[in-house]
């Protein structure tokens, strides 16, 4: 009797132990699908979550932080990736998403309700090279850059690149290329700008945050590509300009659409977004009308639902991310220039003031 | 008191169990239930133990099979798009949705092997001097700590040896022979894996070898065999399916390795035209890609890439266990 009860029990707690583990299997292959409603909606009021862009996250950081001195709003700032930022929210599992490049048609055709867009700040990509005897700072025309990258332009001596940087004495070293190799808005911005600058480019690779490189070695992350171009004799490749800044590497000049050969630099990448700005602001600021703009720049932008009344969010928390994001793009642009970000034009933030004022919760505007 | 005590004595012999003492008086008694309550005790420990093991054993059977299945399902949208050209297809175009693992597959396979071909003679070498020639002493330890010390250094780490110390070296070697000097490409990251694989092959190894029983050994030396003889004819042969299984093992831990690959093997999609040209491992594809893939059918794709991973993984492992099967046999 003792022996067949016990028996029983024993059974009753494995088969427990193994629904348990089962159970555990199963929600873990569905969690990719599930938009967790208790992590925004029905959460904490007073804490908000984003995710997105790694370039912006530095800046976000002291934002956020000197946000929350003023006002105690606590924001989590998931730094994931530009594109993994856009599917939490399309999930539904963050308040707002980050990103380099504005949304695309399929990421916009998977969104259940519209989603606008908020230019946050502007950065800039800049080519970074490795020629240990030139002293002067290199000249890039579009032409030139595009070749080099084509893989067409194979040496430094190349007469094209002879021709508009004269008076440089360029050795006759191969042109090592250096790319980035994991997806990044960075690598969107600069193959948009080449995507439109060279029709070759156009059509033979495209643009996109990871693209089908022609040549050339890939580095993780600006730290990998910076690493190859320091390493390599003769290398070239592209890095955000802050950390281009940040780690005193040499960057060369670009001709822009004017004409102008640019210096990239904080005043010419702001002034690269001083344009006539659409409406819902999803510009590229690459290859810029402005006469001193720097041509390889673009905007960030923080994208949020346009009807913010969905999975039971209440209307304060709506309230106090819409109050954040206004911030951000006036007060919260004085921590811009230290940390090397481009504020924002007067243009781009008035556009992002009316597309901020077309938020509705339940269907009535938050911001008056 | 003499009924009562056989009333409780019938009790006890009802139960089946052998019982070696029964007396009657009423001290013993109670110490022959509490043996059989101890012995109940025990019946309940092993079934309890054996239950775990048996769990823990279907745990780990579920746990592959869900990973599979997993991602199965996750690539059926590249499946279905893209078909069975996938495994051969050249190009890794995520723009215009073209996606070849082709180069991957070969990068994986090209790094991993050169990586096992390298290593092996320092494995085989560690092993025979652990295991037969200085089996005890500081020198020993000391070595045996340090190779198994190569495997817990995080790969990272190694990424960043690599990166400032080995591609430079490589670069300089490059020159000299006359391919294209990059630096960073397959060689490179094959000297890695190498480095990082040693300790699996040469663990088991030293363990195989000094479990070789010593009569054989003896017996040998005993009609006048050299150390070097020993260890060709009675020690090697003796413990090849151990040293096979060591090497196995470690190619698997090549095959997976993502982070030092990553930062030493150049990152293009390009079909790598000799060992020295950069190329890229699925793995790494997968650790670039993945955050930034922003359309169904690049992250199916990229799953995709994971389940030929683990395909490519499974296959080399049965094919050794075949020829483990086969050197045991003989």
């Amino acid at each position: 009797m003792k022996l067949s009860s016990f028996t029983i029990k024993s059974f009753l707690l494995t088969g427990t132990f193994f629904a348990i583990v089962s159970m555990g299997l199963v929600s873990c292959g569905g969690g990719g699908n599930t938009s967790g409603s208790d992590s925004t909606a029905s959460g904490n009021d007073d804490a908000l979550i984003g995710a997105g862009s790694s370039f912006d996250n530095p800046l976000f950081s002291k934002q956020f932080s000197e946000y929350n001195k003023t006002t105690g709003l606590k924001v989590n700032y998931q730094s994931v990736g530009s594109g993994a930022g856009i599917s939490q929210l399309t999930n539904k599992t963050v308040d707002f998403g980050a990103s380099d490049a504005p949304m695309n048609g399929k990421q916009d055709s998977a969104l259940t309700a519209p989603a606008i867009h908020i230019p946050v700040t502007a950065g800039a990509v800049v080519l970074s090279y490795n020629l240990p005897d030139v002293k002067d700072t290199l000249q890039l025309s579009p032409d030139v850059l595009a070749g080099i990258f084509l893989g067409t332009i194979t040496k430094w001596n190349d007469p094209k690149i002879a021709a508009i940087n004269k008076g440089v004495k360029l050795p006759a070293t191969g042109i090592v290329i250096a790319h980035r190799s994991d997806g990044s808005g960075t690598s969107n911005i600069f193959t948009t700008y080449l995507a439109k600058v060279s029709t070759d480019w156009n059509t033979k690779v495209g643009h996109g945050s990871s693209v089908n490189w022609p040549v050339g070695l890939g580095g993780k992350g600006n730290e990998g590509v910076a690493g190859l171009i320091k390493q390599t004799p003769g290398a070239i490749g592209y890095i955000e300009l802050a950390y281009a800044i940040q780690n005193a590497m040499p960057y060369a000049k670009m001709q822009n659409k004017a004409g102008n050969f640019i210096t990239p630099s904080i005043a010419s990448v702001t002034a690269a977004a001083n344009i006539r700005i659409p409406p819902d602001s999803k510009v590229s600021l690459t290859n810029t009308d402005a006469a001193d703009g720097y041509p390889i720049s673009g905007f960030s932008w923080v994208i949020i639902y346009k009807e913010q009344n969905y999975n039971n969010r209440s209307s304060d928390r709506a309230t106090k991310m819409l109050k954040l994001i206004s911030w951000m793009i006036h007060d919260g642009q004085q921590f811009s220039g230290a940390l090397n970000y481009a504020p924002l034009s007067p243009a781009a933030v008035s556009v992002g003031d009316s597309i901020l004022k077309s938020a509705t919760y339940a269907g009535k505007p938050i911001l008056q | 008191m003499d009924t009562d005590t056989s009333a409780k004595n019938s009790i006890i012999t009802r139960s089946d169990l052998p019982l070696r003492v029964i007396h009657s008086t009423p001290e013993a008694i109670n110490r022959a239930q509490k043996k059989i309550r101890r012995s109940f005790r025990q019946i309940r420990t092993e079934t309890v133990f054996r239950r775990t093991l048996t769990i823990m054993g279907l745990v780990m059977i579920i746990l592959v099979l869900g990973i599979l299945l997993t991602l199965i399902i996750q690539s059926l949208p590249s499946i279905k798009s893209l078909g069975l050209k996938y495994l051969w297809g050249k190009v890794w175009d995520p723009v215009q949705d073209i996606y070849g693992a082709w180069p991957f597959l070969l990068g994986t396979l090209l790094s991993s092997f050169l990586a096992l071909i390298i290593s092996i003679p320092f494995s085989l070498a560690v092993a025979i001097f652990l295991g037969e020639y200085y089996p005890k002493g500081w020198l020993p330890d000391f070595l045996k700590n340090a190779v198994e010390l190569i495997a817990a250094v995080p790969s990272v780490i190694y990424g960043f040896w690599g990166l400032a110390v080995l591609v430079p070296i490589v670069r300089n070697l490059e020159t000299h022979i006359g391919v294209e000097p990059y630096g960073v490409g397959i060689f490179s990251s094959s000297i890695i894996l190498a480095i990082m694989i040693i300790p699996y092959a040469a663990s088991l190894g030293r363990s195989m070898i000094q479990m070789v029983p010593s009569p054989l050994k003896e017996a040998a030396y005993g009609l006048g065999a050299t150390r070097w003889e020993v260890i060709r004819s009675v020690v090697l042969p003796y413990t090849k399916s151990g040293l096979f299984a060591g090497i196995l093992l470690s190619l698997g831990r090549a095959l997976g390795e993502t982070m030092a690959v990553t930062m030493v093997i150049g990152n293009t999609s390009l079909i790598p035209k000799n060992i020295f040209a950069p190329g890229n491992t699925m793995a790494s594809v997968i650790a670039n890609e993945f955050t930034e893939a922003d359309k169904p059918v690049y992250l199916s794709a990229l799953i995709e890439l994971g389940l030929v991973l683990f395909l490519v993984t499974v296959v080399i492992n049965l094919i050794g266990k075949k020829i483990i099967d086969r050197f045991t046999n003989e």
